[in-house]
């Protein structure tokens, strides 16, 4: 899978948990998916199971933890795909 | 000293209409909402009919975010949602879009058991050994205060925002407990109401005490028959009743259409002594809730002109027309008209008292007393008690001024509310 092609299935994902006044267009490599995005944290959870699902793979909870930014997310996805 | 309160705002979801203007319409024309339901049947329920409110799916992007109706599964929260939101902006107020709470406004929004449906499909995940992948909303579905937790967030309230529970009579209840907060000047507004979940999972307890009919499978909108000689049992129901109650101060202040205004009531237990137990009224207490109830609204008994029962269509509708004679002292000729809409929508349990509630302050609105369907054939014990009159069998064009409202259930609790037409 292309890099390119990850960062718009992951950007599909986020969009859902974007709240009303954040658009799709917000989002970057380097967005905090919390403090920037707006991003209910409890629905860190939800997005890590989108994720999982996505791109069929498990992620473990210190993923979950380091998960802060799109960036981390898409490093995290790459080490499980590899 | 007490302050007035007033109804400025009604919502439902009804089995029989989604809407205050399909409601009224059904109750004006005695529409039933009970319907065969073929998931029961494949269950094998010895009762295989219910109320089941219809909710079409494109509404429901009116009430919730796409992100609130991803793996939303309590239908009790739908439910209770659309009569709440329907009830706010009924009244005119909005949804709060600044950053300070509704400090004034508050929910008391009960249930029964709330996302049955969510809670379900968590046990069967934590029993697969998947408790990870629950997600992030199993609890806020199935927490019994869901559903004031969804609304007082939707609406942004900042006064108290909590869910009740007490069996049939959490509907009822959950307008006394507004009105004695706005009456006690501790809010101005609050959003009062019910809901109950649909489906297999809470009707089959019912089922299996085989005090549901069952005789009734392919003729359903017959099987709900209170007061009559050949009620067999109560119909299972489901859906939301939703009263917006505000100080009179306040609605007076925002210009507000006043529906009616709460006198004041009663709430209390027959303790499960006596003939009272978990599931079998006591007598004494309920006499005596209805009694206070007249009392603390400050009117004479005389002045109801028509009563909403409780009259769940078993074998203690008599019983219940009798406690109500002795309360009132009336009887004969004397006794108000009364009715029970459960002939239409069936028992809706948790949802009933607000959904009746709704329907009870519509006739103030309406100018009518709804009619009673089923109920041809009158229990002869009932008859002994009041005249026959006195039981319409349609809608009549008769304007109640009072209007008495009481819930029963299980656990032997009692509520009892009066209602008055509004006179400034």
């Amino acid at each position: 899978m292309q890099e390119d092609e990850k960062y718009q299935k992951l950007k599909d994902i986020i969009q859902v948990y974007l709240p009303e006044d954040v658009s799709v267009s917000d989002i970057h490599p380097t967005s905090n998916f919390v403090t920037e995005l707006n991003i209910n944290s409890a629905n860190l959870v939800d997005i890590v199971l989108d994720v999982e699902d996505a791109f069929n793979i498990r992620l473990e909870n210190e993923d979950m933890d380091q998960m802060q930014t799109v960036e981390d997310a898409l490093k995290i996805i790459d080490s499980k795909l590899s | 000293m007490k302050r007035r309160v007033v109804i400025t705002g009604l919502g439902v979801c009804a089995p029989n209409g989604v809407g205050l203007s399909d409601f009224t319409e059904a109750l004006h024309q005695g529409k039933s909402g009970i319907r065969f339901q073929s998931k029961l049947q494949a269950l094998d329920f010895g009762c295989q009919i219910a109320g089941e409110p219809l909710i079409r799916d494109n509404i429901l992007s009116d009430y919730f975010t796409p992100l609130q109706l991803r793996g939303l599964n309590a239908s009790g929260i739908i439910y209770g949602v659309i009569a709440g939101k329907d009830a706010w902006s009924d009244a005119g107020l909005l949804s709060n879009s600044t950053d300070v709470p509704y400090w004034d406004y508050g929910v008391i929004f009960g249930s029964g058991t709330l996302g049955v449906d969510k809670f379900r499909e968590a046990v069967y995940q934590v029993d697969n050994k998947d408790v990870r992948r629950l997600g992030s909303t199993a609890v806020i579905q199935t927490m019994a205060s869901g559903v004031s937790a969804y609304l007082g967030g939707m609406l942004g309230c900042g006064n108290q925002v909590t869910t009740n529970s007490s069996a049939c009579t959490t509907g009822t209840e959950s307008v006394l407990m507004a009105y004695e907060r706005i009456a006690s000047g501790r809010a101005e507004i609050m959003l009062s109401g019910s809901c109950s979940d649909s489906g297999p999972y809470v009707w089959g307890g019912f089922d299996a005490m085989r005090i549901l009919p069952r005789d009734f499978n392919d003729n359903p909108s017959k099987a709900s028959r209170p007061m009559s000689a050949t009620a067999t049992g109560f119909v299972p129901g489901s859906g939301a009743g939703a009263l917006v109650l505000e100080s009179l101060e306040s609605a007076k202040k925002r210009g507000a259409k006043i529906y009616g205004e709460v006198l004041g009531g009663e709430i209390n237990s027959g303790g499960q002594v006596g003939e009272g137990s978990m599931t079998a009224p006591n007598s004494e207490a309920v006499q005596r809730c209805i009694k206070k109830a007249v009392e603390n609204a400050g009117i004479e008994s005389h002045q109801i002109d028509a009563i909403n029962g409780h009259l769940t269509a078993t074998t203690k509708d008599a019983l219940e027309i009798t406690n109500w004679s002795e309360a009132l002292g009336l009887s004969g000729n004397h006794f108000p008209y009364i009715n029970s809409f459960k002939g239409t929508i069936g028992h809706c349990l948790s949802a009933a008292g607000s959904i009746e509630c709704v329907g009870s302050v519509l006739q103030l609105e309406e100018g009518v007393v709804f009619g009673n369907v089923n109920c041809e054939d009158i229990h002869p014990d009932i008859l002994k008690t009041i005249n026959l009159a006195k039981i319409p069998q349609k809608m009549i064009p008769f304007e109640p001024k009072v209007i008495a409202k009481a819930s029963f259930g299980f656990g032997d609790v009692n509520a009892c509310v009066i209602f008055r037409a509004f006179n400034d």
